[in-house]
């Protein structure tokens, strides 16, 4: 025990790698742990993507209402986007917002939370994890949908979807941020407060349809969320074939956004935190 | 003054900052109930306001009934509460203004072992050796931590869930001795262990305090085990410190003449109750 208390700290960068990797490796053994459950969302997951996709299919074969015509092809393509990326988003910001539920659920939120990590490190850690495995698991699902569907990429550009999904990252962060406040600050119903925003992502950014269809409150949302660009870049680039010199429009708003949202979500995490110490809220009973 | 003097002064003056300073702390919870346009309020003290001041090292015992603001005050000291009033300070540092230096001194061991319960011990503690920076032969420490608390090396990589409350509860101490804390906040850390695991665990205390140069806060509601293990003990009644000082003298104090009792009985003519009469509500502030 003498050697354990001798040994030199670290400094202080190093220890915030350490500990950005160490919840990296957290949630990694958490999803090893729960492989179980893990399978039953990719199945459901993967489920929701076909069914959406078999119903741009059946459109185009007969399915919709006479008179209309719909192009099967670019239809498929059209919702599978849209269905991929919100599979893909739902699970990050259900990741990044569940962090917090299920350290209060198992009671380790405290411990988290008195540790000698920055707060920027520990939610940097959380969002990583997730979108790693939010690639990795829709990855799968691509690679079912590509199989299953027959789909015709050669006129897609692959740098411009990689370059979009990247920049996107920073505001996706933010909202990430924004979203885990949620269970923080009303320990009961704050992850269901997180579905229900989910559920507004879902409607005003154009993941089914294009936002022009939505009356005009509703598109104004649309038109604030960053979603909305990060799909249409991404169906430009599928569909149209977009190379990333045609988008640098769309990078620089979405790194302009993440350079929003990212410190206003630490800003307001940092005033969650101090609600919840004051208020008492981060024991496992609320 | 010449350089190794300075350094010696230094040295002094950081011995002579007190481990824990608390001067008017206090701390109430606020409940509402009703509709936003007709809501009552209903107080609760947590804490009285408190003055204490606790020196580097020995093992200061905080005893008192449910609700006496025990765990209130080890939660302020760890940086997860904020006092409604006054000033907080470990080792010389605000709680509240500098929480991030604070918490890289403290760790804390609470009465339920907060673990990822689907996560074996091992990746548990692999993960907190990550947070506190220290992943140096963490295997090897962890071993030697466990081994002398009569925990085999093949427990480490069972899930949480699989292990009794007792050894959980080892596995809980374990973690804070591998990050090497300054200060050990430890609030009821034997409570429902069977009497084994119990002595193991006050025999790693005892240990602990003789090998390490370290200041543990130990939350009680074992009289006997506050007589056996604290230097000081702190009894503590609906938020107010009634009393302050080593057992020995505690009990000298509350004896007749010619009289010799044990900190317990020094406790119930103190504070007018048993600590095993304690029916108050069973939330833990």
């Amino acid at each position: 025990m003498q050697a354990t208390a001798q040994r030199s700290a670290p400094s202080r960068l190093r220890r915030e790698a350490g500990a950005f990797v160490g919840f990296i490796e957290r949630q990694r053994n958490i999803y090893r742990r729960f492989w179980l459950w893990e399978l039953v969302f990719f199945v459901y997951s993967l489920v929701s993507v076909l069914t959406i996709g078999y119903l741009a299919t059946g459109l185009g074969s007969g399915g919709a209402p006479s008179g209309a015509h719909v192009a099967t092809r670019s239809t498929e393509l059209y919702l599978l986007a849209g269905a991929l990326l919100w599979s893909y988003l739902s699970l990050v910001f259900m990741e990044v917002a569940y962090a917090i539920g299920f350290e209060r659920w198992e009671g380790t939120l405290e411990y988290t939370f008195m540790a000698p990590v920055r707060r920027v490190t520990h939610l940097a850690g959380i969002w990583a994890a997730a979108v790693i495995y939010g690639l990795l698991r829709t990855a799968v699902v691509i690679v079912a949908v590509v199989l299953l569907f027959h789909l015709d990429l050669h006129g897609a550009n692959g740098w411009s979807v990689l370059c979009i999904l990247l920049a996107a990252t920073l505001p996706l962060a933010g909202i990430g941020i924004l979203i885990s406040i949620l269970p923080m600050m009303a320990p009961e119903k704050g992850e269901q407060m997180t579905v229900a925003i989910q559920g507004v992502f879902l409607l005003v950014s154009g993941v089914y349809y294009p936002v022009s269809v939505l009356p005009q409150p509703l598109h104004a949302l649309g038109d604030i969320s960053p979603l909305t660009y990060m799909l249409s870049g991404i169906r430009d680039a599928l569909l149209l074939g977009r190379g990333p010199g045609e988008m640098l429009s769309l990078f620089g708003l979405m790194i302009v956004s993440g350079a929003v949202l990212i410190p206003f979500g630490l800003w307001l995490f940092g005033r969650a935190e101090t609600r919840a110490k004051r208020l008492g809220l981060l024991k496992r009973t609320g | 003054m010449t350089g190794s003097a300075t350094v010696a002064a230094q040295a002094v003056a950081a011995q002579t900052v007190p481990a824990v300073e608390l001067c008017g702390v206090s701390k109430r919870f606020t409940s509402r109930k009703g509709m936003p346009w007709r809501r009552t309020a209903t107080n609760k003290v947590a804490l009285h306001t408190t003055d204490l001041r606790v020196q580097q090292g020995g093992i200061t015992g905080i005893i008192g009934l449910n609700g006496s603001g025990k765990s209130t005050l080890i939660r302020i000291l760890a940086t997860l509460m904020l006092p409604d009033t006054g000033t907080a300070r470990v080792f010389g540092l605000d709680v509240v203004a500098d929480a991030a230096q604070v918490r890289r001194h403290v760790n804390r061991v609470s009465v339920d072992a907060a673990f990822f319960k689907s996560l074996s011990p091992w990746e548990n503690l692999l993960y907190a050796s990550r947070l506190y920076g220290d992943t140096e032969d963490a295997r090897t420490r962890v071993e030697e931590v466990l081994g002398q608390l009569g925990l085999g090396a093949d427990t480490l990589d069972k899930p949480m869930r699989h292990l009794s409350r007792g050894q959980q509860q080892k596995i809980a101490i374990a973690r804070s001795f591998l990050t090497a804390p300054a200060l050990l906040l430890m609030d009821e850390p034997t409570t429902g262990l069977d009497p084994h695991s119990k002595r193991e665990v006050q025999g790693l205390i005892r240990r602990l305090r003789s090998e390490r140069d370290i200041t543990v806060l130990l939350c009680t509601h074992d009289l006997d085990e506050a007589e056996a293990l604290c230097d000081r003990v702190l009894i503590l009644d609906r938020g107010a410190v009634l009393a302050d000082d080593s057992p020995a003298a505690l009990c000298a104090q509350y004896a007749g003449v010619g009289e010799e009792i044990t900190l317990e009985a020094a406790f119930l003519r103190l504070v007018g109750r048993r600590i095993e009469d304690d029916s108050e509500a069973s939330e833990d502030t």
